[in-house]
């Protein structure tokens, strides 16, 4: 049932691709689609080896600057790397983060919620949401920072804390949906029926709380990349000599009244990311969830 | 205001379970003995600092000592600067609070009138551009946005400066960097309010007496529409907190953001669980009293 309801959500999107076409959303789909690909294939497309360190070739502007050079398109760092194939290094890891992450929170929001939204008004759904709370008092960021001094810094490490801290919002969503769905007329008669709370749960609320919580979960994997690039580019993220975003920004602060560009664009490539994946987010909740408030907030 | 009391209860769960988070926490990752010993203590040393400070106890026993100590304003002694970690944050706090509430003054500054223009100019291409530059807005890492203002308003062309926190100037760059996302977020709920109410039955009422439109606008739809952008300041308070801890590092402000990193670097865990618990503290202080205004703004909702 749940894969009949995925594999309709597929069908919905295919068929609200052509009768709900929206310029942004497409290129929100395709600008995420290269994204995708290139930290793929990274390995075999990048111009120069990411991680070479060149001391003959160091703070070459891009290729339009005077000085810069069409062998490094858009320059070199201040240890002489090429910029253009670290950007694509980088992606890999802010995509890694991003769906793994939201991976991880989404199961144990979508779990809890499920629970929370059934059990409504019990002490579970009370001590659930109570946690919920809890967990909404602490900014993520604050969250993550504090988890980082558990463990040591790295890409697993940063998965399983971004995902561990940002579940709550999940559970919440999910379990206002379900509260509504649990007082439609065929979970009504299917608990008339002495079907069992399992079968319920699986069969009837699940696949109706799916296509809101896919489409929170797009715009959530944007938040977990913003939150990737935070903590490293605070250098308590992903550690040199792995590449992201966030240290290649941070690299090129201290030689920003000299090098622009070091910093300029790892920061372009976040927020093109970041976009893409809100445009493609926004469109997926106008073809599945017409019902879905803009903004993606729908608590009770 | 038997509202405010029952949600006055229901904090008190949150806030314990809270403790529980930063307690666990602190027990997994803390080491103090490590931390105040000298590296070549022997191993007799430090059974004899653990006994005293009760680390063999039992973990729920620590736990009620820790709480304890709490209720009693004790949140331990930072080993780095050997005082009262509570006193440390208590010194910074204010600096963070005032850029937070800088940041928040200039997104309200800039996305109220944004948003209603957007709305009053529906479908144009006004209402295209401010909704480009909102979306924009929120997609921009705040660091990013931080370094790009510092790159062209205080490297090239020098009107502000680099970082530090003396003069209001100084204020500038560190309070627009983070108000940027917030802005974007209440221009887009502005605009979508404002249009709500535009089509309200007393709007409508107004017009059709013939009053001028800019009085239809400034009487009736302006305030009416502000009252769900009180709940977005609210809502958003702990993610702007977050921001900061960010946007301090950026500007070298001297708040409790870059008091954490330090700890963090340092392992200084009465530091650290006391800024989370600080910063908790507030965003439940200011979501009560964000659900208190709505209430009065909008007497329409009731709580029962």
């Amino acid at each position: 049932m749940v894969q009949n309801k995925i594999l309709q959500s597929f069908r919905t999107v295919r068929s609200g691709i052509i009768q709900n076409s929206s310029p942004l959303g497409l290129i929100g789909l395709i600008t995420v689609s290269v994204i995708i690909i290139l930290a793929i294939l990274a390995p075999w497309i990048v111009p120069h080896d990411p991680f070479k360190i060149d001391a003959t070739n160091r703070l070459i502007p891009p290729f339009w600057v005077v000085d810069g050079s069409m062998n490094h398109i858009l320059g070199t760092d201040h240890l002489g790397r090429d910029i253009l194939s670290r950007l694509i290094y980088g992606g890999r890891v802010s995509l890694l983060v991003g769906f793994l992450s939201v991976l991880i929170a989404g199961v144990i929001g979508l779990f809890l919620g499920l629970i929370s939204g059934y059990f409504g008004g019990t002490w579970i759904d009370q001590f659930i949401m109570r946690f919920v709370d809890a967990m909404l008092a602490i900014p993520t960021l604050l969250l993550v920072l504090v988890a980082i001094v558990v463990f040591e810094p790295g890409i697993v490490t940063l998965i399983l804390v971004i995902g561990l801290t940002s579940w709550a919002q999940y559970t919440r969503l999910v379990r206002g949906e379900v509260l509504s769905v649990k007082e439609r007329e065929f979970v009504q008669s299917a608990t008339t029926l002495g079907a069992s709370k399992g079968y319920i749960i699986r069969k009837h609320i699940l696949p109706n709380v799916l296509s809101s919580f896919i489409v929170v979960s797009t715009i959530g994997i944007a938040t977990a990349i913003m939150t990737e690039s935070s903590l490293s580019f605070l250098g308590l993220g992903i550690q040199p000599p792995d590449i992201t975003w966030g240290g290649m920004l941070n690299d090129g602060r201290n030689y920003i009244a000299t090098s622009w560009w070091i910093a300029t664009f790892p920061g372009l490539a976040i927020t093109i990311t970041v976009l893409a994946i809100t445009f493609l987010g926004d469109w997926l909740r106008d073809i599945l969830d017409p019902k879905l408030k803009k903004g993606g907030d729908a608590d009770e | 205001m038997s509202y405010l009391k029952r949600s006055l209860l229901q904090v008190i769960p949150s806030l314990l379970l809270l403790t529980v988070i930063i307690f666990a926490l602190v027990y997994v990752a803390g080491d103090p003995v490590s931390s105040m010993l000298p590296e070549n203590a022997t191993s007799e040393d430090r059974e004899i600092l653990a006994e005293s400070l009760g680390l063999n106890e039992p973990f729920y026993v620590q736990y009620f000592q820790y709480l304890r100590s709490m209720v009693t304003g004790d949140f331990g002694t930072s080993y780095q600067y050997q005082r009262p970690a509570l006193e440390l944050v208590l010194e910074r706090l204010p600096a963070t609070l005032t850029l937070s509430l800088m940041a928040m003054l200039i997104a309200i500054i800039i996305s109220i009138p944004l948003g209603i223009l957007a709305a009053l100019k529906r479908n144009t291409f006004v209402d295209f551009l401010v909704s480009g530059i909102s979306i924009v807005g929120k997609a921009m890492p705040n660091f990013w946005i931080g370094i790009m203002l510092i790159l062209f308003l205080a490297v090239q062309i020098q009107i502000f400066p680099v970082s530090g926190a003396d003069t209001p100037a100084h204020f500038v760059l560190p309070a627009f960097t983070l108000g940027v996302a917030l802005a974007a977020e209440m221009t887009r709920l502005v605009r979508a309010s404002v249009l709500e109410v535009i089509e309200e039955e007393y709007v409508q009422t107004a017009r059709s007496k013939g009053q001028k439109e800019s009085i239809v606008i400034s009487k009736h739809v302006f305030l009416n529409s502000l009252i769900p952008v009180v709940t977005i300041v609210g809502l958003q308070f702990p993610q702007l907190i977050g921001g900061a801890i960010v946007v301090e590092t950026v500007f070298a402000w001297p708040g409790i953001g870059r008091l954490l990193l330090t700890a963090i670097e340092t392992s200084d865990m009465a530091i650290i669980q006391t800024i989370v618990f600080v910063i908790a503290i507030f965003t439940i202080v200011v979501n009560l009293l964000t659900d208190l205004v709505y209430r009065v703004l909008d007497p329409r909702i009731k709580y029962n």
